[in-house]
């Protein structure tokens, strides 16, 4: 899979399973799914509207996956994300990276998301039953980001 | 010749959703046009985002990101994927 953005709904469970692939070399695969919460900024949410830029969001996903296979010993890392209409429930996001040894893969799923949440163009429209509104973007996320800055944390 | 793009949030406030302006040769960097912009006035404003980010030719890049003409831009407002 590597780099998917796509409108139509997924499995997680498929996904995950197809990761290890069948290589032997495998020894740990981490995975994230973030998924359509019924609940933000106080009020009952019906849907929620994922718009991107299209070309760039491939080409940033692409830079961010590349950074974690450098900065790590990773046998591969994926990243799927919807866009368009979503339901109550359904998964937006799909992480997964294997490696050899656990903390190359924990450290590089975390390091994938917290850029994805702050360098790559999606944008979240919440419609609820009082109308729609864009998803402000919050300043934790922007610090989860920084940390990776750090020249501790750069390897594992 | 220079393209704009205005994306999600901007897009709806400016409604517009992207415009050529003709070049000039003060422009050194994407913040010169977004400053621009931001002279028109009224809906304009929506620029002067803190947290305001952008492309130059399909990459995401920083507002010091030199420019020349031809180029392809985009603002857009904070990321909030995943």
């Amino acid at each position: 899979m590597s780099i998917r953005v796509q409108s139509a709904p997924f499995d997680p469970g498929a996904e995950l399973n197809a990761v290890h692939a069948g290589d032997l070399g495998v020894g740990a695969v981490v995975s994230f799914v973030g998924y359509v919460r019924d609940i933000n900024q106080d009020a009952s949410i019906e849907q929620l509207f994922l718009e991107h830029y299209p070309g760039v969001t491939e080409k940033a996903l692409t830079k961010i996956r590349a950074e974690a296979m450098q900065r790590w010993p990773l046998i591969d890392a994926h990243i799927l994300h919807r866009v368009g209409p979503l339901s109550l429930a359904e998964p937006i996001v799909f992480v997964a990276t294997s490696s050899m040894h656990r903390e190359a893969a924990f450290a590089a799923c975390e390091f994938i998301m917290d850029y994805l949440k702050t360098r790559a163009p999606f944008w979240k429209k919440e419609q609820t039953s009082s109308g729609s509104h864009w998803v402000e973007g919050r300043d934790s996320d922007q610090q989860a980001a920084a940390r990776w800055n750090t020249p501790e944390k750069d390897t594992v | 010749m220079l393209t704009v793009q205005f994306l999600a949030r901007y897009r709806e406030e400016l409604g517009c959703e992207s415009e050529q302006l003709a070049w000039q040769n003060e422009w050194h960097n994407i913040d010169h046009v977004r400053q621009f912009l931001i002279a028109r006035g009224g809906v304009w404003s929506v620029l002067s985002d803190p947290r305001i980010m952008c492309a130059r030719n399909q990459d995401v890049c920083s507002l010091q990101e030199p420019l020349q003409a031809g180029d392809e831009l985009a603002f857009f407002p904070m990321v909030t994927g995943g």
